[in-house]
């Protein structure tokens, strides 16, 4: 009885995460289709590869809740255009997102560095998932006393 | 027992009326103005501005690379001919500027010709503009439209950044409360 109900419980967690990461995919992919009409020359295909994985990463100041690939706000066109010189002129990725974060705000990266201000982000979903886990548990061991009862 | 069990039913009612005050809350708040989650505390506060080398508005072959604040504190308002809020603004910097507040202008991704004929025909509320065709010092200060409006401290310290129109209310309840000499 118990172990059923805890594998219920698993496959559910397991497809809910397999979903969220399918739809990251999606938007990536979604991302660096968009905005090939800006032609954008590289030098190397290792270059174009973090120019898109940065307007992906980076967030527009403007339209808040679109990366700089997808939004169509002048001041993401004016971001995509200086990450490229910065790309050509051999800034770290590490260093584009400080030169972006100095400028614009921590705001700016949809993956936050683990600081005082952020680490209430990897808190709050580990401690749901963990009373999660409690509650389940706890009603588990519930219905297998039940169980015991009625088999008495 | 029984009635303890019952009583346990009401949880997700007091959830909801908990969760409900704090949404009602934060909306009275936004309707009011009080917090606009759009608006982003700008990454400069507390410093002073990048350096930078431009002209002024007036005069194409004037380079400029840094602005005397006089010791006093100053507004910088970054507008352009092509943003209708800062026509919506302008009325009220003049206001502004007639009351003695000094204010600095940022004239970003704008035509000369055109922001001149602008400021000939509205009424000239800045001490100096600062000529920013391709946004660059716009970029380097985190702007990320127009207008918004810094407000400098009489060590040239970023003490705020306000995106959007200033008038009397934010003046009194934004800028005012910084407790600078004006």
């Amino acid at each position: 009885m118990m172990s059923r109900s805890l594998l219920f419980f698993l496959c559910c967690l397991m497809s809910f995460s397999a979903c969220s990461q399918a739809a990251n995919e999606a938007g990536l992919a979604s991302a660096s289709q968009l905005k090939t009409n800006e032609l954008k020359q590289f030098a190397s295909a290792d270059m174009r590869q973090r120019y898109y994985a940065l307007i992906a990463e980076l967030r527009c100041p403007k339209c808040q809740n679109q990366n700089l690939a997808d939004s169509d706000a002048p001041i993401a066109k004016d971001l995509r255009d200086e990450l490229y010189l910065l790309i050509n002129d051999d800034y770290s990725d590490a260093e584009i997102l400080a030169f972006m974060a100095s400028r614009y705000g921590e705001f700016v990266l949809y993956a936050p560095p683990v600081n005082k201000v952020t680490a209430v982000l990897w808190v709050i979903p580990a401690a749901l998932g963990l009373l999660g886990l409690v509650i389940v548990g706890y009603v588990v061991m519930r219905s297998q006393q039940d169980d015991e009862v009625i088999n008495d | 027992m029984l009635r303890l069990a019952r009583l346990k039913l009401f949880i997700p009612l007091l959830v909801f009326g908990l969760l409900s005050l704090v949404f009602f809350q934060l909306e009275k708040r936004m309707v009011s103005g009080d917090y606009d989650p759009s608006m982003l505390p700008s990454a400069l506060v507390g410093k002073p501005l990048p350096a930078f080398s431009l002209t002024t508005l007036d005069d194409a072959e004037q380079l400029i690379s840094s602005i005397d604040f006089n010791n006093k504190p100053s507004l910088l308002n970054v507008w352009a001919t092509w943003c209708v809020s800062c026509r919506v603004e302008h009325a009220y910097l003049n206001d502004l500027a007639k009351k003695g507040i000094q204010i600095f202008g940022l004239n970003y991704k704008d035509d000369r010709e055109k922001a001149n004929l602008w400021l000939a025909r509205l009424g000239n509320p800045y001490q100096l503009n600062v000529f920013d065709v391709d946004g660059k010092l716009g970029l380097n200060m985190g702007v990320y439209g127009a207008p918004e409006t810094y407000v400098i401290d009489a060590n040239g310290i970023i003490r705020y950044r306000h995106v959007g129109i200033v008038d009397e209310r934010v003046w009194q309840t934004k800028i005012l409360p910084l407790g600078l000499n004006w």
